[in-house]
C-alpha cells in the first residue's frame, strides 16, 4: 500500500533502450525512490546517469519494463490506467523548454494545455494569469509575440504553461540552466513557495548543486543508473569522496568549509548556504 | 598604433534594433564600443535580455549591426566578401552540445569545416590533431562522437572550431548544460587556449567562471555598463544585483564577512582564495590543537 503522503514511489525500476535488439543499453539499474507530499526532491548525477530516462517514467512517459512505478495511486504497469490523467497531474518541464513554445503570442501558448482540457474561456483566462504570475512574468505579456521573448522570459512562459495545468506534482529537468542570477534566484523562490501550498511535490534534475541546496529537503545520486547515495542535502554533500569520484562537486559553502577543516579550523562542514558558512566563519573570529 | 596593440576585433557605436511582428521596433543593443586584442580573454555577463548573445553573434557576423561597424581585423562584417575570412578567423561554439556536432565520429567532425575549405589531406591530418590535443581529446579519433559525454561534446565542438585555426573563439553559455567536472574540463580548455594566445569571449550566467577572465564586461539593456579586470568589476556587488547579477559566492562572503569582522579583508574569487583571506586573518590559535602538531 502506498502511503497516503507518498506521491510517487518508485521500486526496483530497471530500463533498457532497444530492449530485444543486439543494440541494447541498459540506463536504469534497479532504481527506487520515494517522493512525498510537500518535498522537494533532488537528482544529480553526471551526464548519461540517467536521470532523464528515471523523470520520464514519473508521469508515463515510459512503462516500466521491470520494477514498479506508482503514481498518486495509480501502478504504471496497470494497462488500465489513465496515462492522460497522470500526465495532467504530474507536470514534466524538459531541459530547454523554450525550444518548445509554438503560439505566435505567450498568452496563447501558456493557455494552450487549460484550453485542451477544455476550461471555459473565464477559467483559462484565471489559470494563465496565475501561472504567469507564479513565475514572475506580468500578464501583460500574454500579448508579447514569444519570438521576442528573452531566452529567461521563454524558459518561465514553458514553465508557466506546464503550472497552468495546475499539476500535483512538478518534474523538472535543469530548470535554472541558462538563467541570470536574480532570474535563478526568483524562480527557486517561486518553485519552493508553490511546492509548499497544498499536496505538492517538486522533483528537480539538475547539475547545480547550489539550486539543491537551496530547494531540495531530499537528495538522490545517480550514477550509472543506479542510485549510489541519498538522504537529506546536507547529509549527502558530505560524501566528498564519492561525489568527485562521479564527476560532481559540492556547493561553494562545504568547499569552503571543508578546506578550513583541512587547514585545522573546527569548523562543521554540514552547511548548506554561504549563509550558514558565514556563521561558522564569524564564529570563529569570536572566539 | 603598434603592432601588438593592433585589436582583433573592434566593434564601434554599434545598434541593433529588430522588429518583432506587431510591437514596436526592440532596441536589443543600443551604442556598443569594445575593443578585443589579440589572445585577450574576456567575459560577457548581463541579466537575460541584456544583449549579449546579440552582441556575441555580431563579432562573426552572425548578425550585422542595425548603425554603427563591426571589424575583424581590417574586415567590415558587412562587406560579404570577407565573410569566409572573418568566420575562420572566429570561431563559435554554442550552448546545447547535440546541436553542433556534425559527423559520426571525433576526427571526421573536427575535418569537417576545414575538409570542406579544401585543406589538403596530410595538412588535414596534422590540424586535427592538434585540435584533439588542445582540448584533450587527443586519443579518441575514433570514437562515435555520440557517445561522448556532454563536456567531451563541447570540447570536440571547440576542437571544431580550432581547426579552422581561428584567431579567437566565441562561447556561448558553452558550460551552462554540462555537469561539474565536463564544465571544469571545458573551463581549463578555455585557459589553455588562452595561455596559447588565441582571443576567447565567453558569455556566461556563472560569475565563478566570469572571474577566470582577464576583462569581465558587463550588460544592461544593450549598453556596457561595466567593465574592468574581475576583481574591480566584481567589487562592485551592490551595483551588479541591481542589473539582475550577483558576484562569484566566495567574494560574496568575503564581502559581508567584512562588514562583520574588522580583522577581515581583501576580495577573493575562488573558494582558496577565500579560505587563504579568513586564514590568514585569523590567529593561529583558532586551529584544533591535533592538527597544530601534524603541521
Amino acid at each position: 500500500m502506498t502511503k497516503a503522503s507518498t506521491l510517487i514511489r518508485v521500486r526496483d525500476l530497471e530500463h533498457t533502450y532497444l530492449l530485444g535488439t543486439p543494440l541494447e543499453v541498459k540506463s536504469l539499474h534497479g532504481v527506487s525512490l520515494d517522493v512525498s507530499a510537500g518535498s522537494t526532491v533532488g537528482i544529480v548525477g553526471p551526464t548519461g546517469s540517467g536521470k532523464s530516462t528515471l523523470l520520464q517514467h514519473l508521469n508515463g512517459l515510459f512503462r516500466p519494463q521491470k520494477g514498479e512505478v506508482h503514481v498518486l495511486g495509480a501502478s504504471l504497469s496497470d494497462p488500465a490506467v489513465n496515462l492522460r490523467e497522470i500526465r495532467r497531474r504530474v507536470g514534466l518541464v524538459f531541459q530547454n523548454p523554450e525550444d518548445q513554445l509554438f503560439e505566435q503570442f505567450a498568452g496563447d501558448d501558456a493557455a494552450f494545455g487549460p484550453r485542451a482540457l477544455g476550461l471555459s474561456q473565464d477559467e483559462v483566462r484565471a489559470r494563465v494569469r496565475w501561472a504567469m504570475e507564479a513565475v514572475g512574468l506580468p500578464f501583460e505579456y500574454k500579448d508579447r509575440l514569444t519570438a521576442e521573448l528573452s531566452q529567461g522570459e521563454r524558459r518561465r512562459l514553458a514553465l508557466a504553461g506546464v503550472l497552468a495545468l495546475q499539476p500535483q506534482v512538478l518534474v523538472l529537468d535543469e530548470p535554472t540552466a541558462g538563467l541570470d542570477p536574480q532570474g535563478r534566484h526568483n524562480l527557486l523562490h517561486r518553485l519552493a513557495s508553490w511546492a509548499a501550498q497544498g499536496s505538492r511535490a517538486i522533483v528537480l534534475a539538475t547539475h547545480n548543486m547550489e539550486d539543491i541546496a537551496r530547494l531540495a529537503t531530499y537528495l538522490y545520486v545517480m550514477v550509472r543508473g543506479r542510485i549510489v547515495l541519498h538522504g537529506p542535502p546536507r547529509e549527502v554533500f558530505q560524501n566528498a569522496d564519492v561525489l568527485l569520484e562521479n564527476a560532481l562537486a559540492e556547493p561553494v559553502a562545504v568547499q569552503v568549509m571543508q578546506q578550513l577543516r583541512q587547514r585545522g579550523f573546527p569548523v562543521r562542514t554540514d552547511v548548506l548556504t554561504p549563509d550558514e558558512a558565514l556563521q561558522q566563519i564569524e564564529a570563529l573570529f569570536d572566539v | 598604433m603598434t603592432e601588438a596593440a593592433q585589436p582583433l576585433i573592434r566593434a564601434e557605436g554599434l545598434y541593433y534594433t529588430y522588429v518583432g511582428g506587431t510591437r514596436e521596433p526592440v532596441a536589443a543593443l543600443r551604442g556598443i564600443d569594445l575593443c578585443l586584442l589579440p589572445g585577450e580573454y574576456v567575459a560577457i555577463v548581463g541579466a537575460n535580455g541584456s544583449g549579449k548573445s546579440t552582441l556575441l553573434r555580431h563579432l562573426n557576423a552572425l548578425l550585422l549591426p542595425t548603425s554603427g561597424q563591426v571589424w575583424v581585423y581590417y574586415w567590415n562584417t558587412r562587406d560579404a566578401a570577407h565573410l569566409r575570412s572573418i568566420r575562420s578567423t572566429v570561431g563559435m561554439v554554442f550552448q546545447v552540445p547535440d546541436a553542433q556536432i556534425v559527423a559520426s565520429t571525433v576526427e571526421e567532425d573536427v575535418a569537417f569545416g576545414p575538409e570542406n575549405l579544401g585543406v589538403p589531406c596530410s595538412e588535414l591530418r596534422s590540424r586535427v590533431q592538434e585540435a584533439l590535443d588542445c582540448v584533450g581529446l587527443g586519443g579518441l579519433e575514433q570514437r562515435a562522437s555520440h557517445l561522448l559525454s556532454a563536456g567531451q561534446k563541447q570540447r570536440l565542438a571547440i576542437a571544431a572550431a580550432l581547426a579552422m585555426r581561428p584567431r579567437c573563439i566565441l562561447l556561448d553559455e558553452a558550460t551552462a548544460l554540462l555537469d561539474p567536472l565536463g564544465r571544469s574540463q571545458v573551463l581549463s580548455t578555455m585557459q589553455t587556449l588562452s595561455r596559447q594566445g588565441l582571443a576567447v569571449v565567453t558569455v556566461t550566467h556563472d560569475m565563478l567562471e566570469a572571474a577566470l577572465a582577464q576583462r569581465v564586461i558587463v550588460l544592461h539593456e544593450g549598453q556596457i555598463a561595466l567593465q574592468g579586470d574581475p576583481h574591480s568589476v566584481f567589487s562592485q556587488e551592490a551595483l551588479l544585483l541591481e542589473l539582475g547579477l550577483e558576484v562569484p559566492a566566495p567574494t560574496h562572503m568575503a564581502h559581508a564577512l567584512a562588514r562583520r569582522v574588522p580583522a577581515f579583508s581583501g576580495l577573493p574569487l575562488t573558494v582558496s582564495e577565500l579560505v587563504q583571506a579568513v586564514a590568514s586573518a585569523l590567529p593561529s590559535d583558532r586551529r584544533l590543537p591535533q592538527c597544530r602538531t601534524v603541521s
